[in-house]
């Protein structure tokens, strides 16, 4: 009968006239300044660099090594490395970035500079609203607003940063077992030595220390990147 | 005591004017009764803005506007400023009076047929004997006014939607005037005034409306579909259709002529509604009996605003026809089922009173309906289809 | 890569030639008149102009203008390494940027004849499917609007998006520009908790298709509106080079899951919808039947997925230097057939980097569609064709 469709199209538009007093499935309205969806956990928006403790700047794991620079597409970090050395969170000598600047007007968010930064140093934040009225500078981010603490890390992506404290946690085991297992066949090697050279009594004194004194050079080895360039 | 609730305008008005000299009085109350229109008219037009918004929201699973003032009431408010503080811009080579001249037109045209609409028990601004025909004469000057939009605006895309949206119109209105004519034929008066009393009748409770007969209800069907083409909304909303040309004829306007075209268009439908509540749905009579003691203008008003919300629905759901289609529809369809409904209705009366005419003229109706209904669909390529898989 | 001639309008069209309708005559005095429909246009999706030339209502002349959105995309991907490319692969076709990701990550396994396991394969097919459903439901309902329906049949369509969106999401990241694929599978696994939450998506989706589809099947104003118009002849679109939802209504079968058999299509049951009447009516219900398709893979897929790595171990991420060489890699992306030919010579950048955009290649048959119709039919026909503009300029 001709009418017939219409007659069906007004019947469902009216059952979400109705169904939008009733149910939330039929009024999908989020009032955004009072109300927020909640973001997903893994959501990616800008980069943030991690640093582990209360200092960010004794803290931050950056360590310059400037991949991420390299690989970001639209080439929108710029980083320069320091001239002096500061010890990581192992004890050993890194350079750091005296300057680590994203733009973040260019960023893309793509997530390509976390996925290849082997120190764990670089992850995405959720923060959005980061509209500013300085169009010269107001989105070019130094290390410094960059820089935020790992319990920040573990509130907004908790499981990704369980995952990451567990590896980095594995990894300096891993490096302290080593220089342990160096220590002991140092010891070894010294008291085997200790039996046959004349001045072993100051050789062996000395020895033992010096594995000891410095665990901090003996650093975990990095995260192994895929393959080299 | 509830008649003094029906009669209270009246009565209001009668003591504002006894304070005047006996001479002037008349006069007086007309003109009072025009401030009365002029009042109450664009305030239903405000709510009906925003009835349209948040009703075509709700329907599309969103809120309305919420924020001016409470649930958005207070939006139409903001529209009204919006528009009055808009540059107005004249284009150079359009001509300046008559592009000033018709927005101007359109309103006064529309606020003079409201002057005959029944809005109460004895609350008629002018009881004239042919009001009807008064009210198709001003509803017919409205496309004078939007062809000169049109033409004034020396743009050939307003010209070209203006030349459309008169041949629509022109096109509707006779099937308009034709399920009219089978009310006048039915009372034997043009006059409004004597439509509504003579729906004013009860047997067992129910009421006289004419959309209670079968030719009556045919005829709405057909005034409502008329109704919606002769306001340009939507399906029939071609020539101001954005995804068309561009705006059709009022693109060379802004500001505050912008406004009073939609305070024309909105107000046209609203005398529509009116009209067609006090040929078929009664006017402002009860529906039950033993409803007559609300005020019998309560029952108008809410008449017209349901009509309006059955407008609103039907524009958030329907998309609209194409021009040539939406003229071959009045012709070849609208235009034979109002002349058969006029033949129905003669019937009606010659059968006198009794179950067996209800049955014969719903009958004919409905066949000639369905049988029109499936010819007409009949075309190459149209109708539903199957469709083959392969694996 | 050829595909079997098994059909025979494509053996037709291949004797046969080009055939162009004839032109047709303005009939009367009077000049044409000339509009430019666009760039800034609310029913041309994106920035995208037509000249057209028109006598009274019909179109004489039809002339399309793109290139407002060109961004060098293929020129960036010469100075930028196979890995960066991969996100700017997503801002192709905005709203499918997982399939993009997989024709992309398609032809760089081809060069470097990479394997992929099993978990990312299927992991593929079912974003890639998810991705086709609410491509096809806001195409059906930006229809609708474009028809004056005041959006609310595209609002519909939306809600369901939404939660695909949010899937998508809760999966990569990012709701439009996913960035999800690798060379050598896929980018992060995905836990239970998104599988079950697909799963549920999956299942709210046939209800939705249902009342979706009255629109379509039973409204009479859309029916007179778009049944027999706009009409592409079979051998004029294989002859053109349309592929997609467009190809097949106009009774074309050919479908590259079913013809390629890339990643692992064949392991699924689905069947392909083809059209009759080769007109925009035809166009939008192959699209619907498709969605419904799309729920049945997605069901079949959800089930059988099996655990393991979603990364091939052995894949190399950086310092990626594939040997000279040359490879196409095409899939079925919801608007036709997208490949990406690459060219190596060696070093970490490509040589040459070329897109087949599907929505471009099937804007060129627009005018041989459009001629004879009125304007209003020209916005319909239009949208039929489906295009991202973003696709169009690359």
């Amino acid at each position: 009968m001709l009418g017939e469709g219409i007659l069906k199209g007004l019947t469902e538009t009216a059952r979400n006239f109705a169904g939008s007093f009733v149910s939330a499935e039929r009024l999908t309205t989020v009032q955004y300044p009072e109300q927020r969806i909640p973001t997903a956990e893994n959501a990616r928006v800008f980069p943030f660099l991690v640093y582990d403790g209360t200092d960010w700047e004794a803290g931050m794991r950056c360590v310059a090594c400037q991949i991420c620079e390299k690989e970001c597409p639209p080439k929108c970090i710029y980083i320069e490395k320091s001239k002096d050395k500061k010890p990581d969170f192992v004890g050993k000598m890194q350079i750091y970035p005296a300057k680590f600047d994203i733009d973040v007007s260019v960023c893309m968010s793509c997530q390509i500079c976390v996925e290849v930064c082997p120190f764990e140093a670089i992850k995405m934040d959720t923060e959005f609203e980061l509209s500013t009225t300085d169009r010269f500078g107001g989105l070019l981010y130094d290390r410094k607003q960059l820089s935020r603490s790992n319990e920040y890390y573990h509130k907004i992506h908790p499981t990704e940063a369980a995952e990451v404290d567990a590896r980095l946690a594995e990894e300096k085991a891993k490096a302290e077992a080593k220089v342990k297992a160096a220590a002991e066949a140092a010891a070894a090697k010294a008291a085997a030595g200790l039996s046959v050279s004349a001045k072993s009594t100051a050789v062996s004194a000395a020895s033992p220390a010096a594995p000891v004194a410095n665990p901090a050079e003996a650093a975990p080895a990095p995260k192994p990147d895929g393959g080299g360039e | 005591m509830f008649e003094k609730a029906d009669q209270v305008f009246l009565l209001l008005r009668d003591w504002l004017v006894g304070f005047l000299p006996p001479g002037w009085r008349s006069a007086a109350g007309v003109v009072l009764g025009v401030i009365g229109i002029i009042a109450v008219f664009p305030g239903l037009f405000a709510i009906t803005t925003v009835l349209e918004r948040k009703g075509l929201g709700r329907m599309q699973n969103r809120l309305g506007p919420n924020r001016v003032g409470p649930f958005g009431i207070l939006q139409p408010i903001a529209d009204a400023i919006k528009s009055l503080t808009k540059e107005d811009i004249v284009p150079l080579n359009a001509d300046a009076v008559v592009h000033f001249l018709a927005p101007v037109f359109l309103v006064v045209v529309v606020f003079m047929g409201f002057a005959v609409l029944p809005v109460g028990r004895n609350m008629v601004l002018v009881n004239m004997d042919s009001g009807l025909l008064f009210y198709f004469a001003m509803g017919a000057s409205t496309e004078v006014s939007i062809f000169m939009a049109g033409w004034s605006s020396r743009n050939k895309y307003s010209l070209l939607g203006a030349m459309r949206a008169v041949a629509q119109m022109i096109s509707y209105e006779v099937p308009l005037l034709l399920s009219s004519v089978v009310i006048v034929m039915m009372t034997g008066s043009l006059s409004l005034v004597k439509i509504v009393e003579a729906q004013n009748q009860y047997s067992w409770g129910l009421p006289h409306w004419y959309i209670f007969t079968p030719w009556g209800c045919a005829a709405f069907v057909m005034y409502a579909v008329a109704a919606t083409a002769e306001t340009n909304r939507s399906p029939f909303d071609l020539p101001e259709g954005e995804s068309e040309l561009v705006a059709g004829y009022f693109t060379e306007y802004s500001g505050f002529k912008f406004a009073l075209f939609f305070l024309g268009e909105y107000l046209a439908m609203l005398s529509i509604s009116g009209l067609g509540t006090t040929l078929f749905l009664g006017g402002w009579s009860a529906p039950l009996a033993v409803l007559n003691w609300v005020p019998s203008w309560i029952w108008f008003f809410s008449k017209v605003m349901l009509s309006i919300s059955v407008l609103i629905w039907v524009r958030g759901t329907l998309p609209r026809l194409r021009q040539d289609q939406l003229m071959n529809f009045a012709w070849k369809f609208v235009l034979p089922m109002t002349l058969l409904n006029l033949m129905v209705a003669a019937l009606w009366r010659f059968m006198g009173d009794g179950w067996a005419r209800w049955v014969i003229c719903s009958a004919i109706l409905l066949l000639v309906y369905v049988g029109a209904g499936r010819v007409g669909m009949r075309r190459e390529h149209f109708g539903p289809r199957t469709y083959r898989y392969a694996e | 890569m050829s595909a079997p001639a098994t059909d025979i309008s494509i053996k037709l069209a291949r004797q046969e030639g080009w055939n162009r309708p004839p032109v047709i005559e303005p009939d009367g005095e009077g000049e044409l008149l000339e509009v430019a429909m666009g760039p800034h246009h609310p029913s041309t999706h994106g920035v995208f102009r037509m000249d057209v030339a028109l006598d009274g209502e019909r179109v004489i002349r039809l002339k399309p203008v793109f290139g407002y959105l060109h961004r060098n995309h293929e020129k960036i991907a010469e100075g930028t390494s196979y890995l960066a490319s991969m996100p700017y692969t997503d801002r192709l076709d905005y709203f499918c940027s997982l399939t993009n990701n997989w024709a992309y990550a398609l032809a760089v396994e081809k060069l470097v004849a990479q394997t992929v396991p099993e978990r990312a394969e299927y992991m593929r097919v079912i974003l890639a499917e998810l991705t086709r459903i609410q491509n096809h439901a806001s195409s059906i309902g930006f229809l609708l609007q474009e028809m004056g329906a005041s959006g609310t049949p595209l609002m519909y369509a939306f809600r369901e998006r939404e939660k695909i969106l949010d899937l998508f999401e809760g999966l990569t990241g990012s709701r439009m520009m996913c960035n999800y694929m690798r060379f050598g599978g896929c980018r992060v696994d995905a836990s239970p908790a998104w599988l079950d939450a697909t799963r549920k998506v999956v299942a709210g989706i046939p209800e939705f298709v249902d009342e979706f589809e009255q629109f379509l099947r039973t409204n009479e104003i859309l029916m007179a509106r778009t049944q027999g118009m706009g009409i592409l002849r079979p051998e004029l679109a294989v002859n053109a080079g349309v592929t997609g939802p467009m190809l097949r209504a106009s009774g074309v079968n050919y479908d590259i899951r079913k013809v390629d058999h890339y990643g692992i299509y064949d392991r699924f049951k689905f069947r392909v919808p083809l059209g009759d009447h080769w007109d925009i009516y035809d166009r939008y219900m192959v699209r619907m039947l498709e969605i419904r398709e799309s729920i049945g893979i997605l069901e079949q897929a959800l089930k059988e997925i099996p655990g393991g790595p979603v990364m091939d171990p052995r894949a190399k991420i950086r310092g990626f230097r594939p040997k000279p060489g040359e490879a196409y890699g095409r899939i079925e992306a919801p608007k036709g057939e997208l490949g990406f030919y690459l060219i190596s010579d060696g070093s970490p950048n490509p040589y040459r980097y070329r897109v087949r955009p599907p929505s471009l290649i099937n804007l060129t048959v627009l005018e041989d569609m459009c001629l004879g119709h009125n304007v209003a039919d020209v916005v319909l026909i239009f949208g039929s064709v489906d295009i991202v503009l973003g696709e169009v300029d690359r």
